[in-house]
C-alpha cells in the first residue's frame, strides 16, 4: 500500500510541475527564450492568494480567480517591458534580463511581505478520501491537483488545435518571419502565450501551496528550476512532453525520497534528467535539432 | 636593444597589457586606501570575494564567450575545488608542513580536482548543444552539491572513514576526527586566502586565457563556436578542442573555489554559495562584461559585487534596486532600438561614420 500512496504523491507533485513546466516549454516555443522568471510568478501568485484570503478574507476560490488574473497581468508586463525591447537580440542577453526580472519578483515580496516563512492554508479543507479499509488515504488537494493537471491539458491542446489564436501560436514557434507575412500578429501572440503560462502560474502556485504549505519569497525557485528541467526533459517547446516530463520528474522525486535517500531525492531527479538527455539529446518528445551547411 | 614601442605592438598584446595593468592598478589603489584607513572593514573583507568572482568569471569567459557553450554548472567546478582542497589542508594539518607550501599544494590539488571533474563531465555533456547541454550543466552543479551535502569523511589511527549517513556511521576510534561532515561541511580551516594571493591568482587566470585564445588552439576553438560544421570539415578535432576549453574553465572555476574555501573559516555547501544562484550570478558578470572580453568580465565582477555593498544604506532595497539596474543595463547595452540610438548619438558626436563591414 505503501507504494500506491508514494505513487499518487508523485502524480501529485509531478502534476503541479507539469503545469508550472507548461508555462516554461510555450514561452519557449514561440518566443525562444527562457524565462528564468516564471517560477517567481508562481510565488507571486501564492502571496496574492494568502494576502486574500488571510486579510480580505475572500473566499478561496474567489481569491485563487484573483491571483490568476494579477499573474496573467503581472506576466503581460514583464514581457512589454523587459523582454519586449530586447527581441532580436543575443539569446543570452534575454536569458540575464529575465534572471534580472526574477530578482527584482523575489525582492519585492521579500519587502513587501517579509522574509519570515508564512504558513499557507490550503485552498480545499475536506477529509482524506479513505480507500481498502483505512490502509490508503488520499487527501482531496491530491486529487484535485491531479484532475485540474489533465483538465488545463486537455483545455490547453483543443485551444491550441482548435483555435484561430492558437493556430497563431503554433505558426509564430514554426517559423516567426513567415508567420508574420501571412499576417499573424506577433506581438500580439507573444503577449498571450505570456498571459496563458503566468495564468497556469497562478493555479499551479496555489496547488503547490496547498500540497506543501510553506510561503517564502523564494518558493518559486527551485519548483521552477524542477519544472524547467521537466519541461526539458519532455522536449523542450513540446506541451505533451511538459506533461510527461512534468509527471515523470514527481513521481521519480518522490519515489527516490521513499526508497533510496531522502537528501538525495534532487541529486537522483538530475541524474535521470542527465540520462535521459544523453541517450536522447533533444528530451523525450523533443524534436531533433536539424543542420544546415 | 629592442625599445619597448606600444604603438608598433600588436593589438591584442597592447589588450593584454591594459588588462594585467587595470589589475595591478586597482590593486596598488586598493592597498593604499586600506593602509590609509578609509575603506571600512565590510569593505575589506569583500576584496578577496571580488578576486574569487573576477577568477571564476574569467574562466566562464573562456567557455561562454570563447567555446559558446552556455555552462550553468561552474558553481559546482567552485565546490569541487573548495572540498578537495579544504580537505587536503585539513589533512595536513597537524604534520608541521610549511603553510605556504601547504596552500600552494591545496590550489593544485583544488585545481587538479575541479579539471578532472571538468573533463570526466566534458566528455558526455558537450555531446549535446544549447539550452539542453545549459540544463546538464546545471544539474551536475546540483548533484555535486547534493552528494557533497550527504557525505561524511573520518580519520582515525586505522585511516580514513567514509559513509553517506552520517557522522556516527563511520565507527570512529576514540581518537578519530570528522573532517567532512556531511551538511555541516569542513569546520575551522586555516584562513590563508589574501588580497594579494587572489590578484595573483587573478593576474595567472588572465595569463592563462589570453595565451589560450591566442594561440593555435584558441583559433580552432572560436573556429568551432562561430561554425561547427566548417570547423570540423577543415580538419580541427572538435571534442579535443572543445573538451580542452571546457577543462581548463573548470579548472580557473575550482581555483576560485581554492581561495574561496581559505577565505572562510567554515565551507559548507549550501545552495547560496554553491547552488545554481552562483553560477548564474556569475554568468551575469560574463554577458554584462561582454562576452569574449576578460576584462570586462573582471570590470563586471568588481562593479556588480561593489554595487549591493554601496546601496548598503539603502537596506532592504539594496537588492531591489540591484536589480533595477541589472534589467537597465542589459536593456540598454542589448536592446537592437537602444544599440541603434547610441550609434546615432556617436556620429552626431563625431561627425563621422564608422566603416560598415564588407
Amino acid at each position: 500500500m505503501s507504494f500506491l500512496s508514494y505513487l499518487i504523491n508523485g502524480l501529485s507533485l509531478g502534476s503541479i510541475y507539469a503545469i508550472i513546466a507548461l508555462g516554461y516549454t510555450m514561452v519557449y516555443g514561440i518566443a525562444k527564450m527562457l524565462n528564468f522568471a516564471h517560477g517567481d510568478v508562481i510565488m507571486i501568485g501564492c502571496y496574492v492568494v494568502f494576502t486574500m484570503t488571510n486579510s480580505f478574507h475572500l473566499d478561496p476560490l474567489a481569491s485563487l480567480g484573483i491571483a490568476i488574473v494579477f499573474c496573467t497581468v503581472l506576466g503581460v508586463c514583464i514581457e512589454k517591458i523587459a523582454y519586449r525591447p530586447l527581441r532580436g537580440a543575443n539569446a543570452l542577453a534575454v536569458l540575464i534580463t529575465a534572471i534580472g526580472v526574477s530578482y527584482f519578483l523575489q525582492n519585492l515580496a521579500l519587502i513587501v511581505f517579509g522574509s519570515d516563512t508564512k504558513s499557507f492554508t490550503s485552498i480545499i479543507e475536506a477529509e482524506p478520501l479513505v480507500l481498502a479499509g483505512g490502509k490508503l488515504k488520499i487527501p482531496v488537494i491530491t486529487i484535485v491537483t491531479v484532475l485540474s493537471c489533465v483538465v488545463i491539458m486537455a483545455a490547453l491542446m483543443l485551444f491550441i488545435n482548435k483555435s484561430k489564436a492558437g493556430q497563431a501560436m503554433l505558426a509564430v514557434s514554426e517559423d516567426r518571419d513567415a508567420a508574420q507575412l501571412m499576417g499573424v500578429n506577433v506581438n500580439n501572440t507573444i503577449s498571450l502565450t505570456f498571459a496563458i503560462g503566468s495564468g497556469l502560474a497562478a493555479i499551479a502556485g496555489v496547488l503547490l501551496c496547498s500540497a506543501y504549505p510553506t510561503l517564502s519569497p523564494y518558493t518559486g525557485a527551485m519548483p521552477g528550476i524542477k519544472a524547467f528541467t521537466a519541461a526539458v526533459f519532455g522536449g523542450i517547446g513540446s506541451i505533451p512532453g511538459a506533461f510527461i516530463g512534468g509527471i515523470l520528474l514527481g513521481v521519480i522525486e518522490i519515489m527516490g525520497r521513499a526508497y533510496i535517500s531522502s537528501q538525495l531525492s534532487d541529486a537522483i531527479v538530475f541524474a535521470v534528467l542527465i540520462i535521459v538527455l544523453l541517450v536522447k539529446p533533444t528530451g523525450i518528445l523533443g524534436r531533433p535539432i536539424q543542420e544546415k551547411v | 636593444m629592442a625599445k619597448l614601442n606600444i604603438k608598433k605592438m600588436n593589438k591584442n598584446f597592447r589588450g593584454q597589457l591594459i588588462t594585467y595593468a587595470m589589475v595591478i592598478i586597482a590593486f596598488v589603489v586598493m592597498q593604499i586606501l586600506i593602509a590609509s584607513g578609509s575603506v571600512s572593514y565590510l569593505l575589506q573583507g569583500l576584496m578577496v570575494p571580488l578576486c574569487i568572482y573576477s577568477i571564476v568569471a574569467v574562466g566562464l569567459n573562456l567557455c561562454v564567450g570563447y567555446l559558446g557553450e552556455l555552462s550553468l554548472g561552474h558553481a559546482g567546478f567552485m565546490c569541487v575545488g573548495a572540498f578537495s582542497s579544504a580537505f587536503f589542508t585539513k589533512c595536513m594539518l597537524n604534520t608541521g608542513m610549511n603553510e605556504t607550501v601547504r596552500f600552494l599544494l591545496a590550489l593544485v590539488i583544488g585545481t587538479l580536482t575541479a579539471a578532472l571533474f571538468g573533463y570526466l563531465i566534458g566528455i558526455p555533456v558537450l555531446r549535446l548543444r544549447g539550452d539542453y547541454l545549459a540544463i546538464v550543466t546545471l544539474a551536475f552543479g546540483e548533484i555535486i552539491k547534493n552528494v557533497i551535502n550527504v557525505l561524511y569523511i573520518g580519520r582515525d589511527s586505522r585511516g580514513f572513514h567514509f559513509s553517506m549517513k552520517d557522522a556516527t556511521a563511520l565507527g570512529l576510534e576514540e581518537d578519530g576526527e570528522v573532517i567532512v561532515n556531511g551538511a555541516k561541511g569542513i569546520m575551522r580551516i586555516p584562513s590563508q586566502s589574501t588580497f594579494l594571493i587572489g590578484v595573483i591568482l587573478l593576474l595567472i587566470a588572465l595569463f592563462i586565457c589570453f595565451q589560450l585564445v591566442n594561440s593555435r588552439s584558441g583559433r580552432a576553438i572560436m573556429a568551432i563556436r562561430d561554425n561547427r560544421i566548417a570547423a570540423e570539415s577543415v580538419g580541427i578535432n572538435i571534442t579535443g578542442y572543445k573538451l580542452l576549453a571546457f577543462t581548463i574553465s573548470a579548472a580557473i572555476a575550482g581555483a576560485g573555489g581554492v581561495l574561496y574555501a581559505h577565505n572562510l573559516a567554515t565551507l559548507t555547501a549550501q545552495p547560496a554559495n554553491f547552488g545554481y544562484n552562483m553560477s548564474i550570478m556569475i554568468l551575469v558578470f560574463v554577458v554584462l562584461g561582454g562576452m569574449g572580453s576578460f576584462r570586462g568580465s573582471v570590470i563586471a565582477a568588481v562593479l556588480l559585487t561593489m554595487i549591493p555593498e554601496i546601496l548598503r544604506g539603502l537596506a532592504d532595497y539594496r537588492m531591489l534596486i540591484y536589480s533595477i539596474i541589472l534589467i537597465a543595463m542589459m536593456l540598454f547595452n542589448w536592446s537592437p532600438k537602444f544599440v541603434a540610438f547610441r550609434q546615432a548619438q556617436m556620429e552626431k558626436l563625431f561627425g563621422k561614420k564608422k566603416k560598415e563591414a564588407v
